[in-house]
């Protein structure tokens, strides 16, 4: 099966007033369609701005992209209409992702109005199958956003990135904001959205046991790099990466029963601003040594199965 | 004998917020005991009700549009809500402590860390700057904070840090009772994890009884004694952490477990709570549960179910609690 | 449905509005002023131009309720025809600066870059001009007229309008759901239009309707320097320049002119502070 997106040493860096910010530093990845890519990592880590520059809501810095086939790294104005009728987006935040002024409906239906391809009378049938589709009454189309709960304000979002019927997907925390009960009715939706209409996603996360129930695939950021990628079993069942180990055991597991040490993280973060050539993580890594201020290579360690560490097979 | 060992008793405490079109009735007449020496923790989902609770405790609740309507809080036997302002500021800050979700806020930007330390010292001690000052420095040593940090001002720390010092001002005072609202929430996992076990150790060591409010079952398991669990405005169910999470009693509990994603699930669907919570204006005559619940009855929507005790300390809210 | 949803939004404004007293006040006060402006033909008991010899300078008297000028001529008369010049002047003045300052303000905002700068340079060159100097000049060049007067005011006062909205669309623009709109191919003038300005206006309702005080303000004082109404139609800040020179012997020709200035800007300073406290989302329940 050929890739949907494929991705080359993609770079994203901004100017700040000391330097050169690497947000997204050189990330290679490609994704098949119908697949979906975790993308884990914690905040700063350039999983958002990873995202964002895929879609060209942001210029590249460097690297290469192709969607489908096609090279997709500097699209024309023309082009660049038509791959984000296919290139989606989903929203961390549902309070100021939707604007406060627009009900519903009209947000809904923006993304067809804009594409004009479709009479007024089709648009709102479409609005309202969409809405349908999402779970959300359609007694809610004239409502606004600050009267409806989180998890509806998530829905209206999912609906606007389907109306254009794209194929590719980045769900940006989409979940993060919600309460544990309307999160899992929102992470089933998206499961099922992407059964009926072969969606791919590219699932972005700061939580890993949400993305190990959505993912084919898990990606770990820091600090724009990718330290480790591997199917999502894989990732959890033969963890390589210091700083994956040191993640998954963070999380606290709700159960009382089989505790498992947690990897406490000493020192301060790097600065992503002109970092060195070394490992990132270095300077919280209990593991660090000499050659880890050398540039760390990515290292197929079994099928699928990546990492950027030089002393991966020599740690426990 | 059981009465001696309570820091802290909640009665029948009810909150309602009155605006001009509608009363939201927050806190439902609930019932809560903290002991000395205990971590309690508040679970549930936003606008539960959970941090008016705690903010009826320390007084702050914003009057109007908040309202107790009914209740009361013991402290050591002395009832909080009908003390005059002057006495409650002497417990605020001083017996009783609370931190914030967001350490940004908590935090004056143009003072330095050391400073800020050591005037809520000063405010509640009457001891020199000197004094005050060398505390503070103690204080920023024990969260894990070096004392060459003294004069730095909040924004050259980070947001673990911040909500590190935060956590030192809370615990200048060396309170009783610590109330922690959501305090790792806004933190990465990995800063979160060295929070809470810094946290650990400051209970362990101080022997501050702590309510940690939050929505994570798992930080829940991994820090608190015991459980209630708040679900629009009721406590539905309270009891040993070994209660809730090897014996949950109430329907909601048990749905709150399975829309969790959990690392070591093998499933690929969750099966979440259908439904949502009811409009907090507008709350169900019977059980609140009972729209979203798999097994509500038609006498649960009739008439609210009474908390049984399933087990000593183990209360459930519902009909079909087993019973003892 | 659609039309009750955008009424309940009002009437929700409302709601809040009517809890300041004060501000309600302004509403009513000014609402009185501009219908006096509209009828003034009706109401006014003489023509504003209407000479009467015999009652020159007369005091007050049944026939002449607030009395009479060096001409004759009936001041309750002059002051309730001399509203419309005045509230003109303050509305019209107004809309064309806020149109033209939120046009600069919602583009130099949301391009920010180079088109920012400049044109904040140029606000920046432009206000450090002081704004009634500037006024003159401008309406000197022009020519004394009302309509003169009214263009200068407006072109004067648009910096202030400019400046708050590019300070309002910062705010607005970072927010996700603009990224959201551009993610689904909305062009800069759907962006700016649909959701930077909508979004971005109230504290320009605020300014704008304190704006229609000072505006009236500084036209009176226009006229009062000459440039503005010309005689003998009636306008409160001309009135006052003329009633200034027998202000010893006759106070009541300046004093009650003045009283309307301070009325009109009063009430729209009111329901200004009025209506920023309602449009406030933190203050919203």
């Amino acid at each position: 099966m050929p890739a949907l997106l494929e991705v080359q040493d993609l770079k994203k860096y901004f100017r700040t007033g000391s330097g050169m910010l690497h947000a997204v530093d050189g990330i290679n990845f490609s994704l098949e369609a119908g697949k979906t890519l975790g993308v884990v990592g914690e905040s700063g880590c350039g999983k958002s701005t990873l995202g964002r520059t895929i879609l060209h809501l942001l210029d590249a810095t460097g690297g290469r992209m192709s969607f489908d086939g096609e090279d997709i790294t500097n699209p024309k104005r023309a082009e660049l209409r038509g791959l984000r009728e296919k290139m989606q987006i989903i929203f961390q935040d549902p309070y100021s992702s939707l604007d406060p002024r627009k009900s519903v409906g009209e947000t809904i239906m923006e993304p067809l109005k804009i594409q004009g391809a479709l009479p007024k009378g089709d648009m709102i049938a479409e609005t309202r199958r969409l809405m349908d589709s999402v779970g959300l009454a359609a007694r809610f189309e004239n409502s606004y956003p600050h009267e409806l709960d989180g998890g509806r304000r998530q829905r209206i979002g999912i609906a606007r990135a389907l109306s254009l019927n794209p194929k590719f997907i980045v769900c940006d925390e989409p979940v993060s904001a919600l309460d544990v009960s309307i999160q899992a009715q929102i992470i089933n939706l998206m499961l099922d959205l992407q059964e009926e209409r072969g969606l791919t996603y590219m699932f972005v996360t700061h939580d890993l046991s949400v993305v190990k129930y959505i993912s084919d695939d898990i990606m770990v950021m820091y600090l724009g790099q990718m330290v480790e990628m591997a199917p999502a079993d894989e990732l959890f069942r033969d963890t390589r990466h210091p700083y994956t180990k040191a993640l998954l055991s963070a999380i606290p597991i709700p159960g009382i029963h089989g505790k498992t040490k947690r990897i406490l993280l000493r020192g301060e973060i790097t600065s992503p601003i002109n970092p060195g050539p070394g490992c990132r993580f270095m300077a919280r890594c209990r593991h660090a040594s000499e050659g880890c201020s050398q540039p760390q290579t990515l290292e197929e360690c079994s099928p699928g199965h990546f990492v950027a560490c030089h002393i991966h097979g020599e740690i426990v | 004998m059981e009465e001696q060992g309570n820091l802290l008793e909640i009665r029948d405490l009810a909150v309602e917020y009155h605006t001009d079109e509608a009363t939201i009735y927050a806190v439902n007449h609930i019932g809560l005991t903290v002991k000395k020496g205990e971590t309690i923790g508040l679970v549930g989902e936003t606008g539960a009700g959970k941090t008016s609770i705690a903010r009826s405790i320390l007084g702050i609740l914003p009057m109007p549009p908040a309202k107790i309507v009914s209740g009361e809080i013991l402290y050591r036997g002395n009832e909080l809500l009908r003390l005059p302002e002057r006495e409650m500021r002497k417990i605020r800050g001083n017996k009783i402590a609370m931190i914030f979700q967001d350490p940004m806020t908590a935090l004056n930007p143009i003072e330095t860390v050391g400073f800020q330390i050591a005037e809520t010292i000063r405010q509640h001690d009457s001891v020199s700057q000197v004094e005050a000052n060398r505390r503070a420095c103690d204080m920023l040593e024990m969260v894990g904070i070096a004392m060459g940090r003294f004069g730095d001002f909040p924004h050259q720390f980070s947001g673990g840090m911040k909500q590190r010092v935060v956590i030192a001002m809370a615990l200048a005072c060396n309170p009783e009772l610590l109330l922690a609202d959501e305090p790792t929430t806004a933190l990465d996992v990995t800063i979160q994890a060295q929070v809470l076990e810094m946290m650990q150790s400051l209970r362990e060591r101080l022997e501050t009884s702590v309510m940690l409010i939050t929505h994570d079952l798992g930080v829940v398991s991994e820090f608190c004694d015991s459980v209630a669990v708040v679900y629009a405005g009721e406590i539905v169910e309270r009891g040993t952490v070994e209660d809730i999470f090897d014996r949950p009693g109430h329907p909601y509990t048990l749905g709150l477990f399975g829309s969790l994603p959990r690392l070591d699930a093998t499933e690929r669907r969750l099966k979440p709570i259908k439904g949502r919570m009811p409009d907090p204006t507008n709350v169900p005559e019977g059980c609140r549960f009972c729209d979203r619940c798999p097994r509500a009855e038609d006498r649960c929507s009739k008439s609210p179910p009474a908390e049984s005790e399933i087990a000593p300390g183990h209360a459930v809210k519902c009909f079909f609690a087993p019973q003892r | 449905m659609r039309k009750t949803r955008k009424k309940s939004k009002l009437k929700d404004l409302w709601r809040r509005l009517k809890r300041n007293k004060l501000a309600v006040a302004g509403l009513v006060v000014l609402a009185l002023l501009i219908f006096v402006a509209i009828a003034a033909p009706l109401l006014a008991p003489y023509g504003y131009s209407v000479q009467d010899s015999k009652a020159s300078y007369a005091a007050a008297s049944p026939e002449h309720p607030l009395g009479a000028d060096k001409l004759g001529r009936d001041l309750l008369s002059r002051l309730i025809v001399g509203a419309r010049a005045s509230l003109m002047m303050g509305s019209i003045a107004v809309s064309i600066a806020a149109s033209i300052g939120i046009a600069i303000g919602a583009t130099a905002g949301y391009f920010g870059g180079w088109t920012d700068n400049i044109s904040m340079r140029v606000l920046d060159i432009y206000q450090s001009i002081p704004m009634l100097l500037l006024c003159i000049t401008l309406a000197a060049i022009l020519g004394p007229s009302l309509q003169n007067a009214i263009i200068a005011l407006g072109v004067c006062s648009v910096p202030g309008y400019a400046r708050l909205m590019r300070a309002s669309v910062l705010t607005v623009r970072d927010k996700e759901f603009i990224e959201a709109a551009r993610a689904v191919n909305a062009g800069n003038a759907r962006i700016i239009l649909q959701h930077i300005v909508p979004n971005a206006m109230a504290p320009l309702i605020v300014e704008i309707t304190m704006g229609i005080g000072s505006c009236i303000l500084a036209g009176s004082l226009l006229s009062f320097v000459g440039l503005g109404v010309q005689p003998p139609t009636p306008e409160w800040g001309t009135m006052i320049a003329e009633g200034r020179n027998v202000m010893r012997e006759h106070p009541t020709l300046a004093l009650y002119p003045g009283i309307c200035v301070m009325l009109s800007v009063l009430s729209c300073n009111l329901l200004g502070d009025g209506l920023r406290d309602a449009l406030d989302p933190r203050l919203r329940n």
